[in-house]
């Protein structure tokens, strides 16, 4: 808790880190709302539209749809990655030559740029040529995700599983190393079976970690993008048109300018709520 | 409860251990009878933790039995031996409440509710934890935390003994008092075997009903406090105990008599004729050494005030010699003095063994 | 070069750290710190480093107003309970990076390092990592780093609460020596009270964010002002009880009471609080006399060299450490006499009247 306390030049060293968050996040921000509240036919001709905008994106079924899309995309990796990155974590070994190869081998998918992921799936889960896809169909079920939704979104949830779970799986496994040797020959001499060690050691310790690591798997795969616009294009039809990729087809595809400002201020509000949610949640209890 | 037999036991981290050097732990043979309280006392790298994980089992010594109430438990696993222990580090579980910490290992042997709630009560009593029953572990201070992992060994009635990995590290001193005492007394009430490990002279001593003096993976002295206060076996024991430690200062045996600095000095035990490879040496606390009129000449060059009592720092031939004085005794300030040994107190040392 | 501490508050939110201070430190000798965890020692060291700065008031260095210097611009060293060290760094290149941050001439830099490793017994060392060092060897590494600078001023946190017993004693003994005959300031913080009487020079006992006193240490020992300071500067605990003074006798209660001595005979009747330290108060026949107490012993502590008697004295629980060994059972009602004339008096407001 030590404050550094008069250096005033300090500022000198912070302001170009300033300067470029302005010109980065804040002018951008401020030219959407600027859309948001204004209709324009080109030529730089805008007329005042007030919350007119809002209100259509907020009453459209089509930005309904998106976001119950997102919504259950976002819930079923997380149902998904957190307990799978905490139960091999737990598997990990804890000391030896295997850490480090473990360690490497977990960090493979999270280097590899994320068009290429959804490139990669694209060609694995051909059901013509792709490996995945034979082998797939080859076990008697129908499979293609290029025609059936059920078979777009178990490509695409299988696909985000396998390039984000190892970010669980690093932080939970920081979290399990932070823990004393001691607690463990504590909980053994009290006769703690391995659930109660987890339940009641490893989990508590894990959860500030944990915390962390629910919260930047939320607010990316509620962000995602390039991977499932590279693998589905958001097809079959609509059934994987995530939020992101509704609001480029809106903006690019439509020119819609006006409504794809509105929408992007209400997504990014709507991060922002439910990751104050979460956060709030999840640390309630540290508090008292 | 058992009594603990530590046979012939020897360890060493080295898979192929040859030279004296090699083994942590040199050769022992230790007894503790049932419901003792024993300590371990020694300074870091000594072996003592060695030894501790040794009766608990984290640890399978090279050689040796670790034998409890006549069985052999040196294959027995951690778990399986009944043994509890409290760490230099609180262990609580952060999320549960004092009670839960309290009934976590009588809940994991399935005993039934009613039992387990009669057993905590009794045991937050003991330890003046009642009061906390229902509160958050996390929340409760360093002492607080330490008497729920000391808890936690108490309420099992199963347990062997009860052992202390420098339990106090991260006390107050105000506060460590005051948990000294209640181990002390908590040790009087339940007589349940402990073992108590620790660097600190005075834990050792006020704790124990015998100490094991360690240094270097040995066992230099196995003793009561008195014992060890006035009859140390080694130089070592006679240093490392009490504070300040026992001056040892070279001496001559010429005919079985000793001499320090040209003057001859009466010793408790005798040396009958002096061999000229061994070093001889004498040991005298600074409690039995006496300001006289007359005896050994020294220069005072130091007086500290400890409150109870002053530490006098002489100095005679380049060799330092203590002594304590009383809060209210005329003490002389730096320059010339003359000190006294009490005969009964004052022992020859033998190349730092009790001769 | 003095440092002064002027009208000296820290406050954090509603939390007040440090109320109203104002100190003016010794510039020879050492300036102790002595409270618990949480006293406010650390944040009083931070405040003095520039590392804090106070919510309001001054800090005077030297006759200057340092108040909001850069600690860069100071020449402050400090060390701390943990050994802190570059890990990747040599003992020597350790010992030399304030020099070499200073620009020194790398000649220069050699000598001055060779001069504070020998006297900090490092020579031998200087060519390893501090991973490769004992915890003293550690402490030892980091003290030379605070030595070799020069600074103007020295704070040392807690040094050696990290450190095994007896090198602490050691280490203890060696630093007034290390400091001897340099011109800075030394601010020292403790818990401990024996440690403080040890370091000797002056000493600042500090509770809950107040200094409560400050003087030369056997003063503030002897004298404390109030019970606060006396409770602060006694370890074990000083014995307390609230005490009413009809005539020439105080009373404890119906059944216990004493001679008041001549020193405080003149205090009008009514109710008081009195302190005595354990060690004046000793079995029955141990000391030189003094009033009767009789209670029963709950709990005993032998160390070898002297007792400690926990006993029930009406409804308070008192202390009595004496030398020598003093079995009691434990139920027993035991005799105890107390050195009255050592007694402190305060009023009830904590305020020393007799003592």
């Amino acid at each position: 808790m030590i404050r550094k306390t008069t250096n005033q030049k300090g500022w000198l060293f912070v302001a170009p880190v300033v300067l470029l968050v302005a010109f980065n996040a804040v002018i951008p921000l401020m030219t959407v709302v600027n859309y948001s509240i204004q209709e324009t036919f080109g030529d730089n001709v805008f007329f005042f539209e007030g919350v007119k905008w809002f209100e259509e994106v907020l009453h459209s079924e089509r930005f309904h749809a998106a976001l119950m899309r997102q919504l259950a995309f976002t819930g079923m990796i997380l149902a998904i990655e957190v307990p799978l990155g905490v139960a091999i974590a737990l598997a990990m070994p804890r000391k030896g030559p295997w850490v480090s190869v473990c360690l490497v081998l977990m960090a493979l998918p999270l280097l590899i740029p994320w068009n290429v992921v959804g490139a990669m799936w694209n060609i694995f889960a051909l059901p013509d040529i792709g490996l995945l896809g034979r082998t797939i169909n080859a076990l008697g079920i129908d499979y293609n995700f290029t025609r059936q939704p059920g078979s777009a979104w178990f490509t695409l949830i299988l696909m985000d599983v396998w390039h984000w779970t190892s970010l669980v799986v690093l932080l939970a496994y920081a979290g399990l190393s932070s823990i004393p040797d001691a607690f463990y020959q504590a909980a053994k001499i009290d006769g703690a079976g391995a659930w109660a060690i987890f339940r009641y050691i490893q989990l508590p310790k894990m959860k500030r970690v944990l915390t962390i690591a629910i919260l930047l798997r939320f607010m990316d795969s509620f962000m995602i993008y390039t991977e499932p616009f590279v693998l589905t294009g958001g097809g079959p039809g609509n059934s994987t048109t995530l939020l992101s990729i509704d609001l480029v087809k809106i903006a690019l595809g439509q020119f819609d300018l006006g409504p794809a400002a509105a929408m992007s201020l209400i997504y990014f509000l709507i991060i922002l709520l439910l990751s104050w949610v979460f956060y709030t949640l999840m640390t309630r209890n540290e508090a008292n | 409860m058992a009594r603990i037999h530590l046979d012939q036991i020897r360890h060493s981290y080295l898979a192929s251990p040859s030279a004296e050097d090699d083994w942590a732990l040199k050769r022992l043979d230790l007894e503790w009878r049932d419901g003792g309280a024993y300590a371990l006392l020694g300074p870091s790298g000594c072996g003592k933790t060695t030894l501790l994980n040794i009766i608990s089992g984290l640890l399978q010594p090279t050689e040796g039995r670790v034998v409890f109430d006549g069985t052999d438990m040196t294959e027995v696993p951690p778990e399986a031996r009944n043994i509890a222990q409290v760490f230099q580090f609180p262990v609580i579980y952060d999320t549960m409440t004092v009670y839960d910490n309290l009934a976590f290992p009588l809940r994991n042997r399935g005993m039934e509710e009613r039992g387990v709630d009669a057993r905590v009560r009794e045991i937050a009593d003991m330890l003046d934890l009642t009061e906390t029953l229902g509160n958050r572990a996390a929340g409760l201070t360093a002492d607080g935390k330490q008497k729920i992992s000391l808890g936690r060994g108490l309420v099992r009635s199963d347990v062997n003994v009860i052992m202390f990995d420098e339990p106090l590290t991260v006390i107050d001193p105000h506060l460590k008092w005051v948990l000294r005492s209640k181990l002390k007394e908590l040790h009087q009430r339940i007589a349940r075997t402990m073992i108590y490990v620790t660097h600190d002279q005075t834990e050792a001593l006020t704790f124990a009903d015998r100490v094991v003096v360690m240094h270097e993976g040995q066992v230099v002295q196995s003793g009561t406090p008195v014992e060890l206060f006035e009859k140390p076996q080694h130089t070592f024991v006679g240093h490392f105990i009490g504070s300040p430690g026992m001056n040892v200062l070279p001496c001559m045996i010429d005919s079985g008599k000793c001499y320090f600095a040209g003057a001859e000095i009466k010793t408790s035990n005798t040396v009958s004729a002096g061999s000229k490879d061994t070093a001889y040496e004498i040991g005298i606390r600074p409690e039995f050494v006496k300001l006289s009129r007359k005896g050994i000449a020294v220069e005072i060059v130091k007086v500290a005030d400890a409150g109870r009592y002053r530490i006098v720092e002489a100095q005679r031939d380049g060799h330092t010699i203590r002594l304590l004085a009383k809060e209210d005794a005329e003490v002389p300030g730096r320059g010339t003095a003359h000190v006294s040994f009490d005969p009964g107190h004052t022992q020859i040392y033998a190349n730092g063994w009790l001769a | 070069m003095a440092l002064e501490l002027r009208n000296v508050v820290k406050r954090e939110g509603a939390n007040t750290h440090i109320y109203e201070t104002n100190l003016t430190l010794a510039e020879d000798g050492f300036n102790i710190l002595l409270g618990t965890t949480l006293s406010g020692k650390t944040t009083l060291l931070q405040i003095m480093a520039g590392l804090e700065l106070p919510s309001s008031g001054e800090i005077w260095f030297d006759g200057q107003n340092v108040t909001g210097e850069a600690v860069q611009k100071r020449n402050v060293s400090m060390v701390y309970q943990q050994f802190i060290n570059y890990p990747h760094f040599t003992v020597f290149e350790n010992i030399a990076s304030p020099l070499r941050v200073a620009g020194e001439a790398s000649d220069k830099i050699r000598s001055r390092v060779m001069q504070i490793a020998d006297l900090l017994k490092l020579t031998p060392m200087l060519e390893r990592n501090p991973s490769e060092l004992s915890g003293g060897q550690q402490q030892r590494t980091a003290l030379a780093r605070a030595l070799v600078k020069d600074a103007d001023l020295v704070l040392l946190d807690e040094p050696l609460a990290n450190l095994d017993f007896k090198l602490r004693e050691e280490l203890r003994d060696e630093l007034p020596k290390l400091f001897a005959g340099r011109r800075c300031t030394v601010v020292y913080a403790t818990t401990e009270p024996v440690e403080a009487l040890l370091l000797g020079g002056h000493t600042a006992t500090l509770h809950e964010g107040r200094v409560t006193q400050f003087g030369p240490t056997s003063e503030i020992y002897r004298n404390p002002k109030d019970l606060v300071s006396a409770s602060v500067f006694s370890d074990p605990p000083i014995n307390t009880a609230t005490v009413t003074k009809r005539g020439d006798r105080f009373h404890l209660d119906e059944a216990i009471s004493w001679a008041a001595p001549e020193t405080q005979t003149g205090l009008a009747d009514g109710s008081y609080r009195i302190g005595i330290r354990p060690h004046h108060i000793v079995p029955a026949g141990a000391g030189e006399g003094g009033a009767k107490l009789t209670g029963q012993v709950m709990i005993t502590e032998l160390s070898g060299s002297e007792s400690v008697v926990h006993f029930q004295l009406g409804n308070h629980t008192w202390v009595s450490q004496s030398h020598g060994i003093h079995g009691h059972d434990v139920g027993e009602v035991a005799e105890f006499e107390m050195a009255v004339d050592h007694a402190f008096v305060f009023s009830e407001g904590g305020e020393v009247v007799a003592g």
